[in-house]
């Protein structure tokens, strides 16, 4: 657990160095205007990194989150601009209900099928996108049509917190909290840790597997809706390559690949970092051509240092068990 | 062992090789040009049933989907068959297979927006081998590599007119930013390259061009971008964008935003794109050519090529249309004509 | 275990075959020696990436980040070449570069020990960046004649064959072998299934199981180092973003070609089908002025059923030789 503690505290320190850097050198980018919109952009990340980090704590992979984003994306952007009264709960209803069904496919043929998920979310990241290329033909919405209430969505508040900002606190800080205080938490640490163990143990472990998937899929259409109230044109290509950054944030956060370690708040705060960065490099005028270098330099060294961590604490219980 | 002797036999080899000079970029052969130029026969009559292929830089692309209808229309009036195909992303290599497609498909005419200006060259000229014209639009390719490119106004007139937009936009001084669209984008380029001459100019001494910014004509790209600008320029009054894509992003930021009326955007955009940003005050002026005028254009170019009426030498005429007559220009290129302004007075009049 | 891999690859080779013949009888245009250079050229960078990629696999690791060092080496390539270097020297550095990055790839694996789908993820977005901070979003295009023409050439010293022979196909040829025989006619081919069967066990039986993996990316590295030199060429065009997106295409074949993801199965044959129907495939559709967004869904589909069905059968045929046993039992 101190372990733990340290691995987000790290991202802390490293998040608020930046922002200090960046602030000092240009005081604009604590304004208000630029908070509000770093947390605009970090919440779309941060909703899909919740449902990717529980999915990779079950020592799985998810990549089929940004087809899944745009299929959800495309699909709510459809509906709203043939029927502009529909209120934005259903939009954001039919979102999760499109995501949760493309990760139930996932999770059955992982768990059913027993094809690893690597090569699942691989093989359905070709074909959610196909069917949204199929579907939407070349066509595109645009925010002329759709409706006002809509595209709002996306810049209103609930006493001063954007919704969208709001949505991801919820969803990041309630399945951290799932995560860490019920049983089913426990269980889906447990199954990363050891799925024999898991198994054996009496674990539900094809419910709860399912359920991983379905969760990931459902934030991957939840941020599908949020995608199209913020951005308000809409193609088949929406979300194209998220999930390596969606991945990304999750590794940074202090999520193991091999499971069984690290907390979805943690990937939140991944998230935050990762966007922060690439607005503090725009703001401090380095070009922007260095940021998926910095970016790919920070995950080798997010897991360089989790596995040094990792390594000394396995020395020194090593050591404790010599002295007794 | 072998394993060291093996690098160093290898180490050896590359000493070598660069010591012995070889080809470097400034010993090279210069290629020739292919062009291959049989005489016009101006009388000729345009034929009918030929096969037309668009290939514009990529699909789900507002703009060349309204590019490619006026293609279609004309096409139709020719009674040839149209097609439209593409990549789904503008990347460099991804036109080449389609390219590679069409030749196999025996087409008459191919009407490409070149992604890069070289990466199609070799596939274009094996086009043409293949007795098929190549007619450019939008963004022309080398121009060693096909017969003729629709401009859709001169970079000049272009270039003049995003000057005179800002000026009036800025209320003839402060600071001004460019959002383009990706940094070696041929017609941008070359516009921002004019509108810098013209900023130059003693009438616009009192603006200042502080910072040009790249969306890649990625709308979200775009829109960061704009927000980038306005956090790093406090002081800044315009931003031009001549790209649809920059210009709407830009656009919709604004009009969300808390610089909404105090910050101006215009440069080229689409009506339909933009109407609600005029008409909520966030863009007073911008301008584009009839994109579907580009598309229609092309066809009757190509037909022109294809049934020996034209060369796409300087100087050949031809008529195209409901638009008339054209002459081509210098490296066969046909000029389409001024750009439309567009304003709250006359939006309503444009539907595309 | 053997016998049923061994029908996946038989299925594919076939299945490809058909799909071959098929095409040839139904699409215009597609058995046209000119149409063989297009799919050998489409083809091209996937085939090499996937033969390194392949031993990775069966060792149970992967390498994602390759489509990235093409594009660095491509990015190096355009700015070596402004900078006044030699085509011939540029090319075999270009290489050596390749396998660097590769190498460091090597050494975070099997010298820190971290996971290499991390890693590598890591190394795509790293090199990717450096790519971008070499040439930025410019091109270099001006490459030689006589080496770009050579790429998308084809063979002329065989009259009778009239220029059906691409000259990359040479390349393609000899590379498969060296890497076919390595992998099944050696014991360092027998050595890789054995790591990827049981890492421990391999290491007990005396295989360098550390030093095998770092060489085997340093391979991986140099060969996308190549390629990235064969794609500039091949489009005149030296650019950051190229080939992006080509690790998945490459894994997806590797995988359909029936190696299995968690090492240790597969064969390079059912690869190079792999590569093959997947190509032909998209080639036929394009033809047919079927959209590539069809192809999309027909790749995911593939690389799902080519690991579910063999799942499938082999339960299906578990269950039968149960209910067999106890029927032989009762009676």
């Amino acid at each position: 657990m101190n372990l733990l503690k340290t691995r987000e505290l790290g991202i802390v320190l490293a998040l608020a160095a930046l922002v200090l850097f960046t602030t000092i050198s240009n005081p604009r980018f604590l304004s208000g205007q630029s908070i509000r919109d770093n947390l605009l952009n970090t919440a779309i990340l941060a909703v899909m990194a919740a449902g990717q980090a529980v999915v990779v704590i079950t020592r799985n992979i998810d990549l089929s989150v940004g087809s899944v984003l745009g299929i959800s994306a495309f699909a709510v952007a459809t509906m709203m601009s043939d029927h502009p009264g529909l209120p934005m709960i259903v939009a954001i209803l039919v979102g999760l209900v499109v995501g949760a069904a493309a990760g139930l496919l996932n999770g059955v043929l992982v768990r059913y099928g027993k094809v690893p998920a690597l090569v699942v979310t691989l093989g359905t990241l070709y074909m959610y996108r196909g069917i949204t290329y199929s579907w939407a033909g070349g066509s595109q919405v645009n925010a002329d049509e759709l409706p006002p209430h809509f595209l709002n969505f996306a810049n209103d508040n609930l006493l001063g917190v954007p919704w969208l900002v709001l949505i991801a606190l919820v969803v990041v800080g309630g399945t951290s909290w799932v995560m860490r205080n019920y049983r089913v938490g426990r269980e889906l640490y447990a199954m990363g840790s050891s799925p024999q163990a898991a198994e054996l143990a009496g674990i539900k472990v094809a419910r709860n597997l399912l359920g991983a998937f379905v969760l990931s899929g459902a934030l991957a259409g939840l941020a599908g809706v949020l995608f199209a109230a913020r951005f308000g044109t809409v193609d088949a290509s929406a979300g194209t390559g998220y999930e390596l950054n969606v991945v990304a944030a999750v590794v940074v956060g202090g999520v193991a690949v091999f499971g069984g370690s690290g907390t979805v708040w943690g990937a939140g705060l991944g998230a935050l970092l990762l966007t922060v960065i690439s607005s503090a490099l725009a703001v401090l005028d380095i070009n922007q051509f260095w940021q998926q270098a910095i970016v790919g330099a920070l995950i080798v060294l997010a897991i360089g240092a989790d596995r040094l961590v990792a390594v000394r604490i396995a020395r020194s219980l090593r050591k404790r068990d010599a002295h007794v | 062992m072998s394993r060291h002797r093996l690098a160093a036999v290898f180490t050896a080899t590359l000493l070598v090789a660069a010591g012995c000079g070889g080809t470097t970029k400034d010993n090279q052969s210069s290629s020739t040009d292919t062009q291959t130029s049989a005489a016009a026969d101006p009388n000729a009559k345009l034929k009918e049933g030929l096969k037309i292929a668009y290939l514009p830089k990529q699909l789900n692309n507002p703009y060349s989907d309204v590019e490619t209808s006026g293609g279609e229309e004309a096409v139709k009036e020719l009674k040839g068959e149209y097609k439209k195909v593409g990549p789904n992303d503008a990347s460099a290599s991804s036109q080449v297979s389609y390219i590679n497609t069409l030749i196999q498909q025996q087409q008459d005419v191919i009407v490409v927006a070149a992604n890069d200006p070289n990466a199609v060259c070799p596939s274009l000229n094996q086009a043409r081998a293949a007795k098929i014209k190549v007619v450019t639009f939008d963004s022309d390719a080398n121009k060693t590599c096909r017969d003729a490119f629709i401009n859709q106004a001169t970079t000049e007139g272009i270039g003049q007119s995003l000057a005179k937009m800002a000026l009036e936009q800025a209320g003839g001084s402060g600071d001004i930013a460019v959002l383009s669209a990706t940094p070696n984008a041929t017609n941008q380029n070359a516009w921002i390259e004019v509108m810098k001459t013209e900023l130059a100019k003693p009438e616009y001494s009192k603006l200042k061009l502080v910072k040009i910014a790249y969306g890649n004509d990625d709308d979200q790209k775009s829109f960061q971008e704009a927000q980038g600008l306005l956090q790093s320029y406090p002081n800044l009054k315009v931003i031009v964008a001549p790209t649809t894509v920059g210009i709407a992003a830009a656009a919709r930021y604004i009009s969300s935003s808390s610089y909404k009326g105090k910050v101006q955007v215009t440069g080229l955009g689409l009506p339909n794109q933009m109407r609600q940003y005029v008409k909520d005050g966030t863009v007073k002026k911008f301008a584009l050519w009839n994109p579907a005028d580009i598309g229609y254009l092309a066809a009757y170019a190509g037909a022109a090529l294809a049934s020996g009426q034209i060369t796409g030498a300087e100087g050949d005429k031809f008529t195209a249309g409901k638009l008339g007559p054209y002459t081509i220009g210098k490296d066969g290129e046909i000029v389409l004509g001024p750009p439309t302004e567009f304003t709250t007075d006359n939006i309503d009049k444009f539907n595309f | 275990m053997s016998r049923k891999l061994a029908s996946w690859d038989t299925a594919i080779i076939l299945l490809t075959v058909l799909v071959l013949i098929i095409a040839s009888l139904a699409v215009d245009n597609f058995g046209t020696s000119r149409n063989f250079t297009f799919m050998v050229l489409d083809l091209l960078p996937i085939i090499l990436v996937a033969l390194p990629m392949t031993f990775i696999i069966v060792t149970g690791e992967i390498d994602l980040s390759v489509a990235s060092t093409l594009g660095l080496t491509s990015s190096l390539m355009g700015w070596f070449w402004n900078h006044g270097l030699s085509i011939e020297t540029i090319i075999p550095l270009c290489i050596v570069i390749g396998a660097v990055a590769g190498a460091f790839n090597g050494f975070l694996i099997t010298g820190l020990g971290l996971p290499s789908l991390a890693v590598t993820i890591g190394t795509l977005a790293l090199y990717r960046g450096l790519a971008l901070v070499v040439l930025g979003d410019s091109a270099v295009a001006d490459f030689p004649f006589n080496y770009t023409g050579w790429v998308t050439g084809t063979l002329s010293w065989l009259p009778w064959l009239d220029g059906a022979v691409p000259n990359v196909l040479i390349l393609i040829v000899v590379l498969a072998l060296i890497f076919g025989v390595i992998l099944h006619a050696t014991p360092i081919g027998r050595s890789l299934y054995a790591i990827g069967a049981n890492a421990q066990a391999a290491h007990f039986a005396g295989i360098r199981v550390a030093r095998t993996k770092f060489w085997l990316y340093v391979v991986s590295g140099a060969v996308a180092g190549l390629v990235g030199v064969l794609w500039t060429l091949r489009y005149s065009s030296a650019r950051a973003d190229n080939g992006a997106g080509l690790e998945l295409a490459v894994v997806a074949a590797v995988l359909l070609g029936g190696v299995s993801i968690f090492g240790g199965k597969g064969s390079l044959p059912g690869v190079l089908a792999g590569v093959v129907l997947l190509t032909a495939l998209q080639n036929a559709l394009r033809l047919e002025d079927v959209s590539g967004q069809a192809l999309n869904i027909v790749t995911g589909a593939l690389l799902v059923l080519s690991v579910l069905l063999p799942n499938v059968i082999s339960s299906i045929r578990g269950n039968w030789q149960r209910r067999k046993l106890r029927q032989s039992a009762a009676s």
